[in-house]
């Protein structure tokens, strides 16, 4: 301030006094301002925004059952869950995705398939917040490289989770079925709700069918996150129902010892308990490492699978269809008796071959010269054809499609084994329909010794020889034979459609079976010398059945094409006779004779099951037996 | 003149008395207990947005020791001292803002500090929250007040040149605060209510001007993101849906001391600094909204009270333009955080976390003490 300069410093402070009132007045403007904006967002709007804020911290997460057990009769785990560690993105939590994806793979391996999987799945419809995976099975030192960078990797988990494991991985895939990822279809048809945590789903066999009562019932817990996603507790939680464990009829022994009797083969294999229909075996082979579709299996392996020549991934002995071939005899042996075409005594010349009327076409008899006189009982034993022809005609195809039927031919007669085909049981409808030709009387002749259109599968071979070994009562094939839970076995599977067969004079079930035992024990019997040595009494009957042509888009080697071409060999049977503990149906592919290849094949399954299992259960052989012709 | 003004500092209270420990010390007590209040409550709040660490509080809290020393230095100094001072710290100040521009260091685009060797760190823009002011009062107290028009002018550029060039770093939030600290001097110096129309006018004319060729893209993105932060909610919107959140649900009470979910669950960014009021608003609620805003309140009527009794035009001026910057810091902040204003780099006075601004501030409330305190027997 110059001095000497004239001030009015009253009149100074006078005006600094007003200016302060004024600047007093704007400054509780201004907070009485910021006050009402508290009070708007604190109180008026305090409902919105303590919403938002829970919405922010709090997510609802479903909590998954765990999938139910799966044990064989014994206890044995056939199906059980392993803890497995796996990478998974939230993609609604991750700034940049490419950025994160990238980071990821330079912390741990993650193969091109793994990525385009993940981004397949991105691309899909999918439930938000939802973690994608993105790798599975992290080994320790992944885990380590993962915890050590989370905090630059928001929308990043590493999360354990229970994944389905076979520990008989190829042994028991054909029976067991597996479970794998939810797919897109099976997005839009499951329930959204229940299966809001699960990633997996039973895709074939007891999987698939008990996916129900497997799956169990979806918890739920409210988490607290923080804003990159992170879950630090649990605010609330309604526990998940765990799924059911189920006990199979299924003996692991048997089911062993199937696949190793057909091991280097190709073939099939059912062992059923006549008394309850349960399925003590189900071998189909070569089979697959079931555990590799769990997590998705990679192109690679699933196009080995799926183009091998052995088909490992075709469950042969649900969905394998074969010409049933002299096994359909029994059967046929029945419906001809029953229906009268035929007695006990009766015989019928076999010169060797059979012709509708003299002069015409000649159905061979396997046997050159054929048998001579034959009964019933022969016929059964020496598996002549003739007389099969011959009671083919006189019944005519509607009388055997209605006992064979009765049977369970052309139907799937099983209760919860999922997938099963009903082969064919040809009719004059059908062929009708299909071949738009009547049915002709070469055609009967054709299905009286199981040639022709019949098609039937192992299963199905095995449930009818079961209702022989019955007399007639049906059990009907099934896998599960009780349920460890709340829910009744009546309540889970589901209900008997058979009725049993009645024949006009039930003894003649007997007959039928001493024939069967004939065939075992006889001395003219096919498979005598599978049946030698032993100290009780079965029933069987062998069969063959023709392979006319390769699929022609296939390749072969010369080696192959010969072995390929080789008759299949059946064998159904069941022991021992007075009271049948077990039934099975072999099928051998390109094995040759019935009785050499199949029928020791179902004397082994006989004795493991009658006598006791073999010490290596796993490494059983057969010798093939050398028998002259069927 | 009394002439016992000669011999006692303080006038008012007689030559008899014995002096104060206050008088002494050059500190207003009523001021200092209210500062007290404020950055002890201030340290609880921080505890909370910094998540509980103690290393962030400790060093905090040295750092306000260090501003209360650096307040009772400014507070030992004559106002005539700033008054002599004035020019030369002005250039000084001037000079440092110019050498930051040319060899200053600083992060995400913007140069602010200056490393001199020799000298610790500082950042030219914060001393110029106090030397503006300073060297405004300085010069429209050297004239007649009401200032005439010419002076207006001068003092006006006095304070846009260092304004320009802090914009220029760029640091809108402290350029604010400067040029706030400034036009508020000319304000109390009694321009014409005319000039402040016709400054009002002239600022809402060049405000779009200033959009097309001040305004940087991440400023401008601010400005759109207050008008509607629902347009880009997890990018620029986001500090302010998550603050405005955790303020709202804070409700009449709030969450409780350190149960805040929005900061500590780590959804409200910048909890500790900028957006420190979330904090204490989402865990103590509207009352303690009130508490704050109440303390402040205090603290700007004592402050006035010193202006209004300041010896000099000088001291009123300065007293009353620092008093009314402290409050644009008060208002922007609050403002700020929650969706009032848009994001400007502004901290909470005194209670976030951080030492320039506390230093500055303390400071300024030196300056202050230092006007109440050093009376001599001029004037009434």
């Amino acid at each position: 301030m110059p001095w000497g300069e004239f001030k009015d410093t009253a009149a100074e402070r006078r005006l600094f006094q007003r200016r302060t009132l004024v600047a007093l007045a704007f400054v509780l403007l201004m907070l009485g301002g910021l006050l009402a904006r508290m009070y708007q967002l604190q109180i008026v709007e305090h409902q919105t925004y303590i919403t938002l804020s829970d919405k922010n911290r709090v997510q609802v997460q479903s909590v998954p059952p765990t999938r139910g057990l799966i044990y064989d009769r014994n206890g044995e785990l056939l199906a059980e869950n392993r803890p497995v560690f796996s990478v998974t993105i939230v993609p609604e939590r991750v700034p940049a995705i490419d950025d994160t994806l990238a980071s990821l793979a330079r912390l741990i391996d993650v193969s091109e398939e793994e990525l385009e999987r993940f981004e397949r799945r991105l691309r899909e419809p999918r439930r938000p917040y939802q973690e994608l995976p993105l790798r599975y099975d992290l080994t320790e030192e992944d885990i380590a490289a993962l915890a050590v960078h989370r905090h630059e990797l928001p929308g990043v988990e590493v999360s354990a989770e229970l994944v389905r494991y076979y520990p008989y991985g190829e042994i028991t895939s054909h029976a067991l079925g597996y479970v794998g990822r939810i797919n897109r279809e099976e997005l839009q048809t499951i329930d959204s709700v229940n299966y809001a945590g699960t990633n997996y789903i039973g895709k074939s066999g007891i999987e698939r069918f008990y996916e129900a009562q497997l799956h169990g019932q979806v918890g739920y817990q409210h988490v607290e996150t923080n804003a990159r996603g992170r879950t630090l507790r649990v605010l609330a939680r309604e526990n998940p129902v765990p799924g059911e464990d189920l006990r199979l009829h299924l003996d692991l022994r048997m089911q062993r010892l199937a696949y190793s009797l057909l091991d280097g083969r190709r073939g099939a294999i059912v062992a059923m308990e006549p008394e309850t229909g349960g399925l003590l075996a189900l071998a189909s082979v070569p089979g697959f490492d079931a555990n590799l579709f769990v997590t998705g299996i990679s192109v690679a392996a699933y196009r080995e699978l799926s183009t091998s020549h052995d088909k490992p991934l075709f469950n042969r002995a649900l969905r394998g269809q074969y010409p049933p071939g002299s096994t359909i005899k029994p059967m046929m042996a029945v419906a001809a008796l029953d229906s009268g075409v035929t007695t006990r005594e009766r015989q019928v010349w076999d010169p060797g071959y059979f012709q509708l009327q003299a002069g015409g076409r000649r159905y061979r008899d396997w046997k050159r010269g054929g048998h001579g006189w034959v009964d019933l009982t022969l016929s059964m034993a020496q598996s002549c054809d003739i007389y099969y022809y011959d009671a083919a005609v006189r019944m005519g195809v509607d009388t055997m499609y209605q006992y064979l039927h009765e049977f369970g031919f052309g139907d799937d007669t099983s209760l919860d084994v999922s997938g099963a085909l009903s082969g064919l049981l040809p009719s004059r409808d059908w062929k009708q329909a299909v071949r738009n030709e009547p049915w002709y009387p070469g055609d009967s002749v054709n299905m009286g010794i199981g040639q022709g259109f019949m098609l039937s599968t192992p299963l199905q071979l095995a449930a009818a020889t079961a209702v022989i070994a019955n007399r007639g009562h049906w059990a009907q094939p099934r896998l599960l034979m009780g349920v460890d839970g709340d829910l009744s076995l009546e309540e889970v599977l589901p209900p008997e459609t058979r009725t049993d067969i009645v024949l006009k004079n039930q003894d003649d079930w007997e007959f039928v079976i001493d024939s069967m035992a004939e065939v075992m024990h006889g001395r003219r019997g096919t498979a005598r010398r599978a049946a030698e040595g032993a100290p009780y009494r079965m029933a069987g009957k062998t069969g063959t059945a023709q392979v006319f042509s390769l699929a022609q888009d296939e390749e072969y080697d010369a080696e192959e094409v010969r072995e390929r071409l080789r008759d299949h060999a059946l064998f159904v049977g069941f022991a021992p006779l007075d009271d049948p503990k077990i039934a099975v149906a072999v099928i051998v592919e390109n094995g040759g004779g019935g009785s050499s290849t199949a029928a020791p094949v179902a004397r082994a399954m006989f004795d493991a099951w009658l006598l006791g299992f073999p010490e290596d259960i796993d490494n059983v052989e057969v010798e093939p037996v050398r028998v002259e012709g069927e | 003149m009394r002439a016992s003004g000669f011999l006692s500092p303080t006038p008012d209270r007689g030559f008899t008395r014995q002096k104060s420990i206050w008088s002494v010390l050059h500190l207003d007590p009523i001021l200092l207990l209210l500062l007290f209040l404020l950055v002890g409550g201030g340290m609880f709040v921080l505890y909370s947005g910094a998540d509980r660490n103690l290393e962030m509080l400790k060093a905090q809290g040295i750092r306000m020791a260090v501003a209360f020393a650096v307040m009772l230095v400014f507070a030992q100094l004559d106002p005539s001292v700033y008054r002599r001072w004035a020019p030369w710290l002005y250039l000084i100040g001037l000079g440092a803002l110019i050498a930051v521009l040319l060899v200053g260091v600083g992060a995400k685009g913007a140069q602010r500090w200056l490393a001199l060797p020799g000298l610790p760190r500082f950042q030219p823009s914060e001393l110029m929250k106090l030397v503006v002011p300073i060297m405004a009062a300085w010069f429209l107290s050297r004239h007649y007040i009401p200032p005439r028009l010419t002076h207006v002018a001068v003092a006006l550029a006095i304070v846009l040149v260092p304004m320009a060039l802090i914009i220029k770093q760029p640091d809108l939030g402290t350029a604010l605060l400067v040029g706030t600290a400034g036009l508020f001097v000319v304000f109390f110096a009694g321009i014409s209510w005319k000039l402040i129309a016709a400054f009002v006018g002239m600022v809402s004319v060049a405000a779009p001007m200033m959009w097309f060729f001040v305004m940087r893209d991440y400023q401008k993105q601010r400005v759109l993101t207050l008008l509607d932060p629902q347009s880009d909610p997890l990018g620029a919107g986001w500090n302010i849906i998550q603050s405005k959140t955790a303020i709202g649900s804070g409700g009449w009470s709030g969450k409780g001391w350190l149960q805040g979910t929005q900061s500590h669950l780590e959804f409200l960014p910048e909890s500790h600094t900028d957006f420190i009021v979330a904090v204490l608003a989402e865990e103590f609620g509207f009352v303690g909204m009130l508490a704050l805003l109440g303390l402040y309140l205090l603290i700007l009527f004592r402050c006035m009270y010193i202006a209004v009794n300041a010896q000099d035009s000088f001291g009123r001026l300065v007293a009353g333009a620092l008093t009314m910057t402290f409050f644009i810091y008060i208002f922007v902040n609050i403002g700020m955080v929650s969706g009032l204003l848009p994001v400007v780099g502004v901290p909470l006075p005194l209670i976030s976390y951080g030492g320039t601004s506390s230093v500055t501030l303390l400071a300024a409330f030196g300056v202050l003490m230092s006007i109440q305190t050093h009376r001599r027997m001029i004037g009434a």
